[in-house]
C-alpha cells in the first residue's frame, strides 16, 4: 500500500503515522508538505494530528487553506482513500469534506487517556478487520474533539450508515453528540475520527487494538 | 475603510466556555446570570472605499474562514457605512 502522509506547521503525530503506516503495510510511506500543490499516486492519504497553526482561529481552519488541501479534495473525490486522525479530522471538517465540526470538550480540559470504541460499522474500507459492535481500545489526546453536526445531519449519517466509530457511553471524552468518535463521507472514502489508532499498533504501545484501520484499509489495496 | 465582525455560536450550539464563565460571575457573587454565549470579534482594515463592495468582500472572508457556518453566525459592521 502507497501511503502519504500530509504535513502542516504544527503536526507532531505525523512521526507515530509514518511508523505506523511502514510498520503494517511495509511500504515506506512519503511524508508531503503542505505548501505542495499535488500528491504522488498513493493508495491512502493521511491527515495526521497536531496543532496546525497553533489552532488559530479555529482548530484546523488555517491549515484547510493549505495549498495541498485542493489536492487532497480532489484525490478525495476520484475516490483515493482518505484518513485523517484528531487534527486532520478537524481539518477535513473544516474543509467540508467531512460533514459536522470538532468543538471545544464540553469539560473544557485537555483529555490525554484510553477510551473504548465501538466499531458502529464494519461495512467500510477502514474498518472491515474488526466485527460490528466489537470494543476497542483507543487513545485519545485533544481539547477540541467535542462533535457537532445538526439533527438532519446526523440522522443522515447514522441512515447511510457513515458513523465508524463510537465512544463507549461511560468513556465518550469530550461529549460529543450521540457518542460520536469518528465519521465518513457519502462515498465512505474518507474516514476522520480524534482517537488515534496509530498509537495502538504493538505490544510495546498496550496494545494492537489500532491495527484494525490500517489492515483494512490495506486489505483493499490488495 | 474598517469592518467589526462579531462570530457567535448559533442556537441550539454547546457553548461550554460560556458555561464556565456564567459559573465564574456566579461565584464571584454576580446574582441573576443567566446563560453567556462567548463569540469572537475580528477587526479588518480594507482599502476598498465602496461599502457595498466592502460588504461584499467580507461576506465572502466570513463564509470562507474567518467564521465556520457550521456552528457559527457572522455579523459586519462597517465603519462610515
Amino acid at each position: 500500500m502507497k501511503s502519504a502522509v500530509i504535513v502542516f506547521p504544527g503536526s507532531n503525530r505525523e512521526r507515530d503515522m509514518l511508523y505506523a503506516l511502514e510498520h503494517i503495510s511495509g511500504h515506506k510511506p512519503i511524508a508531503v508538505w503542505h505548501q505542495e500543490t499535488s500528491l504522488p499516486d498513493v493508495d491512502l492519504i493521511v491527515l495526521p494530528g497536531g496543532f496546525s497553526y497553533g489552532d488559530y482561529l479555529r482548530t484546523g481552519a488555517i491549515a484547510g487553506l493549505s495549498p495541498i488541501m485542493k489536492a487532497v479534495k480532489e484525490k478525495a473525490a476520484k475516490g483515493v482513500r482518505v484518513l485523517g486522525v484528531c487534527n486532520g479530522f478537524q481539518i477535513l471538517t473544516e474543509t467540508g469534506i467531512l460533514p459536522g465540526a470538532l468543538l471545544r470538550n464540553a469539560h473544557l480540559k485537555f483529555v490525554c487517556k484510553q477510551v473504548r470504541l465501538e466499531v458502529a460499522t464494519n461495512a467500510s474500507v477502514f474498518t472491515s478487520r474488526y466485527t460490528q459492535g466489537q470494543v476497542i481500545d483507543c487513545p485519545v489526546a485533544h481539547h477540541d474533539g467535542n462533535y457537532f453536526a445538526d439533527e438532519d445531519t446526523l440522522n443522515r449519517l447514522e441512515g447511510e450508515d457513515r458513523v465508524a466509530f463510537r465512544y463507549t457511553p461511560e468513556t465518550n471524552p469530550n461529549g460529543s453528540i450521540r457518542n460520536i468518535a469518528g465519521v465518513m463521507n457519502d462515498q465512505k472514502n474518507v474516514l476522520g475520527m480524534m482517537p488515534h489508532p496509530e498509537n495502538l499498533i504493538e505490544p510495546a504501545q498496550g496494545g494492537t487494538d489500532g491495527r484494525g484501520i490500517f489492515e483494512s484499509a490495506l486489505e483493499w489495496v490488495a | 475603510m474598517k469592518a467589526r465582525i462579531k462570530i457567535t455560536l448559533k442556537t441550539g450550539v454547546l457553548d461550554p466556555q460560556g458555561k464556565a464563565i456564567s459559573h465564574a460571575l456566579d461565584q464571584l457573587g454576580f446574582d441573576g446570570i443567566g446563560d453567556v454565549r462567548q463569540g469572537k470579534y475580528i477587526e479588518v482594515d480594507l482599502a476598498e472605499t465602496d461599502p457595498t463592495k466592502a460588504r461584499a468582500a467580507l461576506e465572502d472572508m466570513c463564509e470562507r474562514v474567518l467564521a465556520n457556518t457550521v456552528i457559527e453566525n457572522y455579523a459586519i459592521e462597517l465603519d462610515g457605512a
